[in-house]
């Protein structure tokens, strides 16, 4: 195609060619760090991993639904304090766990959706803020669970067969439920609804005229994100061991919108590569400088001026000049 | 007699103290190309958006095939076979024509929530598209994402959606708008093909077109239809030449 920032494809390939030596190389990861002597890095992939998950739930909509959610951060948050919750209960099986915070967040996620969506524009990126930051302050106000100080958790959830107390083998659990998740946001883009997800970013308008119940669709995808988000926050409860309200404040959620970003809005990847980017950035300079947001500021003001559709764009670019 | 496919009664649509819409009726035959014509002003979009159910009346009725729409969502009557094009032309941009007409047919055709099937797997619909842009002379162009096309290929392919809907009744509004006589010409062959497929209830500035393709013309003026026949009958109608050419 001569002009490719005009057209797009519906359809969204794995990229075995880059994915796989990706795979391999995550997959290596544990086997490097310790033989590096640097097992800290094995807890540290895991985040980024867990923040890869969170962000590419909101490029599900964001990115794909053209829903600008200002609130992610809330979906991940109720998830965490899900499994906090369940967990000093008395509840330790990561098969229940798991999915309880996922249906919890997918609640939440219906709620505010069902309401939000009723608004566009600016309106729903402030509407969603609104019930993010409601949410923020109701745990802030539970004492029961923590209040402002958050809660610990007493350990992490149990697989029958697995112990994953020990951070390489979580590491393997996290990176198995992130491909595993990639997938399934790849198929469900592919699939019919996914086409229709994306002809609505393109035309609402025109959907509808086709005959499409538009609100239908977008309360499923920003339901269906609301559940991905919550299993990120079910693995970052397990992963720091304690959850606090911090996880779903609104710069939470704009941290999220700027790994989207940064990686590449609509691209399958783009939240992997925002949140592996953004992270191991914060990583390293914070070693350096206690002013490290700065050069991150810098970095993102970079990417959105020289290259709008974020890294993965570019990377495509190259991948593109490479072949004759 | 036989019930008319699209029946719009006594419909009223007030803006402010204006009555945009003023107890208009008119009746959509089954099979026939239906123009509506007015001065501007008239309210002709007006009624159109009422029809396909963007703006919701004041007072009235609008009955499709039997079924009494006026309160129905503009998707839902989609869904039921009384589909609309648009004046200001509203295709996918950075679609391509396959995928805006494969798009339309999936509107019409089973259920869009599949979340694990390759929609790219469904053979018979991206066959269908090819058809449907065969229909609306953009074979050619099938892989061509629709901004690239020209003024008038886009406005085919507006009509295009519409049509891979499988309408009962298209409302077209303005298929002709700011195109060149060639296009023009080539726009009323391809209403003209459609003639016996579906219903058109088409709005046309384009009086040549008009005359050339409506088996009926209803004439607004006002807000109020104040004249309905043959194109001869309109012609010769005294009302009518008084709402154009005014009074005097």
């Amino acid at each position: 195609m001569a002009n490719s920032s005009s057209n797009i494809s519906l359809d969204h390939a794995l990229h075995w060619r880059c994915s796989v030596p990706g795979l391999l190389l995550l997959a290596a990861l544990p086997f490097i760090a310790s033989a590096a002597g640097e097992s800290f890095y094995i807890a540290l992939a895991s985040r980024i991993l867990i923040f890869a998950l969170a962000a590419t739930s909101l490029n599900f909509i964001l990115g794909f639904g053209g829903m600008v959610s200002f609130g992610h951060a809330a979906f991940v948050g109720v998830g965490a304090y899900s499994v906090a919750i369940l967990t000093q209960m008395g509840i330790t099986d990561a098969w229940v766990l798991w999915p309880a915070a996922m249906m919890v967040s997918a609640l939440f996620a219906l709620l505010i959706g069902a309401m939000s969506l009723r608004t566009q524009g600016v309106y729903f990126i402030m509407i969603t803020l609104a019930f993010a930051q409601m949410i923020y302050y109701l745990t802030i106000s539970i004492k029961a669970y923590g209040g402002d100080d958050g809660l610990s958790l007493a350990g992490r959830s149990q697989i029958s067969f697995l112990d994953i107390n020990d951070d390489t083998r979580f590491y393997y659990v996290v990176l198995a439920v992130c491909v595993a998740s990639i997938y399934a946001v790849a198929r469900v883009l592919n699939a019919r609804f996914g086409h229709v997800l994306q002809a609505i970013r393109e035309n609402e308008v025109r959907m509808q005229a086709l005959g499409y119940a538009v609100y239908r669709y977008k309360l499923a995808a920003f339901v269906m994100a609301g559940t991905l988000a919550g299993l990120a926050g079910a693995l970052l409860a397990n992963q720091g061991g304690f959850v606090s309200p911090a996880l779903m404040q609104w710069s939470q959620s704009g941290l999220l919108m700027m790994m989207v970003i940064l990686g590449g809005v609509g691209h399958l990847y783009g939240g992997v590569l925002g949140a592996v980017v953004f992270l191991l950035l914060e990583e390293t300079l914070s070693h350096f400088t206690i002013h490290w947001q700065l050069g991150l500021g810098a970095l993102l003001l970079a990417v959105v001026l020289l290259a709008p559709n974020g890294l993965t764009s570019v990377l495509q670019r190259i991948q593109r000049q490479g072949q004759p | 007699m036989s019930m008319p496919l699209l029946r719009v009664d006594q419909l009223v649509k007030r803006f402010g103290g204006l009555a945009a819409t003023d107890h208009a009726t008119l009746h959509v035959k089954q099979g026939e190309i239906h123009a509506l014509i007015g001065p501007n002003g008239a309210g002709k979009t007006t009624l159109i958006h009422q029809i396909s159910g963007a703006l919701r009346p004041d007072e009235g009725h609008i009955v499709f095939n039997g079924e009494d729409l006026t309160h129905t969502a503009m998707h839902q009557r989609a869904r039921l076979g009384l589909v609309r094009s648009y004046q200001i032309t509203s295709v996918f941009t950075r679609l391509t024509v396959q995928d805006n007409l494969a798009l339309a047919i999936q509107a019409g055709e089973g259920t869009s929530f599949n979340f694990w099937q390759p929609a790219r797997s469904e053979h018979a619909r991206y066959a269908h598209a090819a058809e449907v842009a065969e229909r609306v002379g953009l074979r050619a162009q099938l892989m061509q994402p629709a901004g690239a096309l020209s003024h008038g290929e886009q406005r085919q392919l507006e009509v295009g959606l519409a049509l891979a809907t499988s309408p009962k009744l298209m409302l077209l509004d303005e298929p002709m708008a700011g195109m060149g006589p060639d296009e023009s010409e080539r726009m009323v062959q391809l209403l003209q093909s459609l003639r016996g497929d579906t219903t058109l209830l088409l709005v046309e500035h384009d009086m040549d077109a008009v005359f050339r393709l409506a088996d009926t013309i209803s004439v607004l003026v006002s807000g109020q239809v104040i004249a309905c026949g043959t194109a001869e009958q309109i012609k010769n109608d005294a009302a009518v030449k008084r709402a154009y050419l005014g009074d005097e």
